[in-house]
């Protein structure tokens, strides 16, 4: 209770007695940090789901003709896959879970502006998750559009589409909030001192993602209604027959999902520029210009949504447009690269596993960020478009990317949110196999794809054998490592040794506090006079 | 919730609540505007429909609507004044006549579209198939479009008639009025997508 | 409120000038329908429309009161809308 909390004697957060008992203490608990970890054990579940869906189609794929399923049941868990990653995983992920639990410290403040609107949305998340879910069990089967949710297919398809795109409406409401909740926090909540160029990189971040959030996200919500609108009344926003226009619901749905793509990536790089930092022990190289790449890429990411349009159609002073806009994003994303690299430069590094995360980030998201190149351009978009080039691609970029950069996150505040020290040689053969295993599952796929093999496809020609069974195990590699990862955390969240306040050296605020942090973060609200990467 | 302890860290900040509020219409001003992009290319692609249709609308509905809603937009921001000055009277008075408008604006749009369902023009409908192309697109963006700006103003109504109770029992007053305040930003928000609606639909024939 | 915590009250008189003016447009908008403008119909109803937008964010909705970061932001919020009506119709425009 609040009135009698000493600063020796505070009970943290994870202990503190409130209102309601067991798990309701939890689900009804307004802190951010609890919020914070309410949703990181969401979105774990639902990973592992998301990721046996995957380990099935890659057994599937593992040689040519029908193996463990058939076309119709490969539709609907590559659909079912592609929602779950992509709506319950990537796009909550780094914000919901480390941005709930640190911007708040990061930023010297005792939550976020508004909590309870915060606990509403993980609870739309969940009913949002809910109700996508019920779309596989009743009605016509599983949704089998892919998480596009392409017109006119989407409202021709016998199969339960009604309850996977409300649901996917409800996930864009709990987006909306999050991201809405952050910027007020980061307007108002900033500690005394903290100028806007006092922040760090992680909060930044998080301020370009929550702008995205908020004005990209409401037009897929308005996009989904009219499929909705479109299944129940037949209107015929985009069916051609009533005279609409397909793909004007492309360029609907993909003016908020490539946006969707920097929510997802935008926080990872604002992690990875936390890690680095600390474990270079040195101010991180180009504070502003990754400020600046970062603003540049939320900006000029909103107006390439049509490189994903290429094949469909679109006139040629489109095209063009919009490859030359999808070059240019490749200017801050190498700008943070630069800078990430040139921080370890001459730099005395402390070789721990968030370190190992950081770099094997860079360097899938380096493969990725230039194979994203080749799609860009026009003339090889066109021998591309929808092969597994594409698939290897964004595996890349949001697995890669945003996932190598949760795990990196995951144990660099391990300490911090669970106050104990996961087990270290665990870690390290648990990055290892996923890295390899990451790298043998998707590295073929960029060769399939020149070779023209198709993606969302249960069956392929002999020809693309080779590559699909060095592709299928490295599934089953990435699948062990994920497992090792996983049950090392959880153990050690359990068993590992009490870890220190600062383990690993870092200044950031968040090093600041007892791990794990008190109920209120801060005994006193710390006053900011340093940049956030002062190692002087 | 107000007992739980661990609500104690929630400070009161009404410009938070306010910046808040305004990222709320930033939403909606881009879930509107997603409509207008669809609007706008159907309308390209079929001029001359478009024109037709939009001779259909009753634009003496649609002006008296328009009314109706600036009117309210002005009563509803005379109570936020009226609260500032610690009028609770005129507070309650302004509200009151900004919902009594609220309704007003649903009655008529409900005999607006009643007509036009009786006249057998409603999505999916015979008739308006056989319209064609550009009238079938028409009517659907003009069902879909002043049908979720209906929603929003009976959401608008049930906002209003919360603050008002809340003033009434003298939670909302002079030194604390964010509710008001917000309420009043939803407001304007209804009146500003309706100032857009209403030429897009009726007028340009 | 604005920044030194006093909140501009409003008087009611500025409020029903301000009706006055948008009321005046509205009018102002449905006469000019009758007029036969051919392709400037749409480009004189979405201006008056404009003006009298501007007009509630300024005045109704306070911004000509408030810090100048909300004016900022929703010029910002104005200026993407806009810029996305104008990409999609590159597309339509050209094909």
């Amino acid at each position: 209770m609040s009135e009698n909390l000493t600063p020796s004697g505070e009970p943290s957060y994870l202990q503190y007695k409130g209102r309601y008992r067991g798990i309701f203490a939890w689900i009804f608990s307004t802190d951010h940090k609890r919020v914070g970890l309410l949703y990181l054990w969401s979105i774990m579940t639902f990973f592992i789901v998301g990721a046996i869906l995957g380990l099935l189609m890659k057994m599937e794929l593992i040689s040519p003709g029908k193996n463990i399923m058939g076309p119709q049941t490969y539709n609907g868990f590559f659909t079912l896959h592609g929602i779950i990653m992509i709506f319950l995983i990537v796009i909550p992920g780094l914000p919901a879970v480390f941005g709930n639990f640190f911007l708040p410290i990061m930023i010297g403040a005792r939550d976020v502006a508004f909590p309870r609107l915060n606990l509403t949305s993980w609870w739309l998340y969940m009913l949002g998750a809910v109700v996508v879910l019920t779309s596989q069990f009743t009605g016509g089967g599983p949704p089998d559009t892919g998480w596009t949710f392409y017109a006119p297919y989407s409202f021709q398809t016998p199969t339960n589409m009604l309850p996977a795109v409300t649901g996917a409406f409800i996930l864009g409401f709990s987006s909306i909030l999050t991201g809405l909740n952050f910027i007020v926090t980061i307007h108002r909540m900033r500690a005394p001192g903290m100028s806007w160029f006092k922040m760090p990189l992680f909060p930044w971040s998080l301020y370009a993602t929550a702008w995205i959030q908020v004005i990209a996200t409401p037009i897929v919500g308005v996009t989904l209604l009219m499929i909705i609108a479109e299944r129940t009344l037949n209107i015929g926003f985009f069916n051609p027959a009533l005279g609409g226009d397909p793909i004007l619901y492309q360029h609907l749905f993909w003016i908020y999902s490539h946006p969707a793509v920097y929510i997802m990536i935008l926080p990872a790089m604002g992690a990875i520029s936390e890690i680095i930092p600390t474990f270079s022990r040195k101010t991180i190289f180009g504070y502003k210009a990754i400020i600046a790449s970062t603003v540049a890429i939320a900006f000029v990411g909103y107006f390439v949504w049509g490189h994903h349009m290429f094949t469909s159609g679109m006139s040629g002073v489109a095209l063009y447009t919009f490859s030359i806009l999808t070059f240019l994003v490749a200017i801050p994303s190498a700008i943070k690269v630069f800078n990430w690299v040139s921080t370890m430069h001459k730099a005395s590094i402390n070789l721990q596993t968030p370190f190992y995360w950081a770099v094997s980030f860079i360097f899938v998201f380096m493969i990725g960020g230039f194979s994203g190149l080749v799609l860009g351009a026009l003339s090889t978009n066109v021998h591309l478009h929808d092969t597994h080039f594409v698939v290897a691609h964004f595996h890349f970029i949001v697995f890669g990317g945003t996932g190598f950069a949760f795990f990196g996150a995951m144990h660099y505040w391990f300490p911090k949110v669970f106050g104990r020290q996961y087990d270290a040689g665990w870690a390290n053969i648990g990055w290892l196999t996923f890295f390899i295993g990451f790298v043998t599952l998707y590295g073929p796929m960029f060769y399939l794809g020149i070779a023209g093999m198709p993606r969302r496809y249960y069956d392929y020609v002999e020809v693309f054998h080779g590559g699909n069974i060095i592709s299928s195990f490295g599934a089953i590699i990435l699948i062990a490592g994920a497992g090792i990862i996983i049950a090392n955390l959880v153990k050690s969240a359990i068993y590992g040794e009490e870890a220190k306040q600062n383990p690993w050296g870092g200044i950031t605020l968040e090093w600041q506090v007892p791990s794990p942090p008190p109920l209120e973060n801060f005994d006193e609200i710390p006053h900011i006079t340093k940049g956030p990467y002062d190692y002087s | 919730m107000e007992h739980i302890p661990e609500n104690t860290h929630i400070h009161r900040d009404d410009e938070a609540s306010k910046i808040g509020m305004w990222l709320f219409i930033f939403t909606e001003m881009l879930l509107f505007g997603g409509l207008f992009i669809v609007y706008s290319i159907y309308r390209y692609l079929h001029p001359v429909a478009f024109e037709l249709a939009a001779d259909e609308l009753d634009v003496a509905a649609g002006t008296i609507n328009t009314v109706i809603l600036l009117i309210s937009s002005m009563t509803i921001a005379m109570s936020v004044s009226a609260i500032q000055k610690g009028d609770r009277k005129k507070t309650l008075m302004f509200l009151g006549a900004t919902l009594f408008l609220a309704l007003m604006f649903l009655v008529n749009k409900y005999f607006e579209w009643g007509s036009k369902i009786s006249h057998g023009l409603y999505p999916g409908s015979d008739s308006l198939h056989e319209l064609g192309h550009g009238d079938t697109l028409f009517f659907g963006l003009y069902y879909f479009m002043t049908g979720l700006h209906a929603l929003h103003i009976i959401i608008g109504v049930v906002l209003i008639a919360t603050v008002m109770y809340r003033v009434y029992k003298s939670r909302v007053r002079e030194d604390k009025y964010a509710l008001l305040e917000n309420t009043g930003l939803y407001w304007h928000l209804v009146d500003l997508i309706w100032i857009f609606l209403f030429p897009l639909f009726y007028l340009v024939t | 409120m604005d920044n030194n915590g006093k909140p501009h009250i409003v008087p009611y008189k500025n409020h029903i000038a301000v009706l006055a003016v948008l009321l005046i447009l509205t009018a102002l908008s449905v006469a000019v329908t009758s007029i036969e403008l051919g392709p400037l119909t749409v480009t004189v109803a979405l201006l008056l429309a404009t003006a009298k937008a501007l007009v509630v964010l300024i005045y109704f909705m306070h911004l000509k009161f408030d810090n100048i970061i909300y004016s900022i932001m929703v010029a910002f919020v104005m200026f993407s809308i806009i810029s996305i009506i104008v990409i999609t119709f590159l597309d339509y425009l050209f094909r």
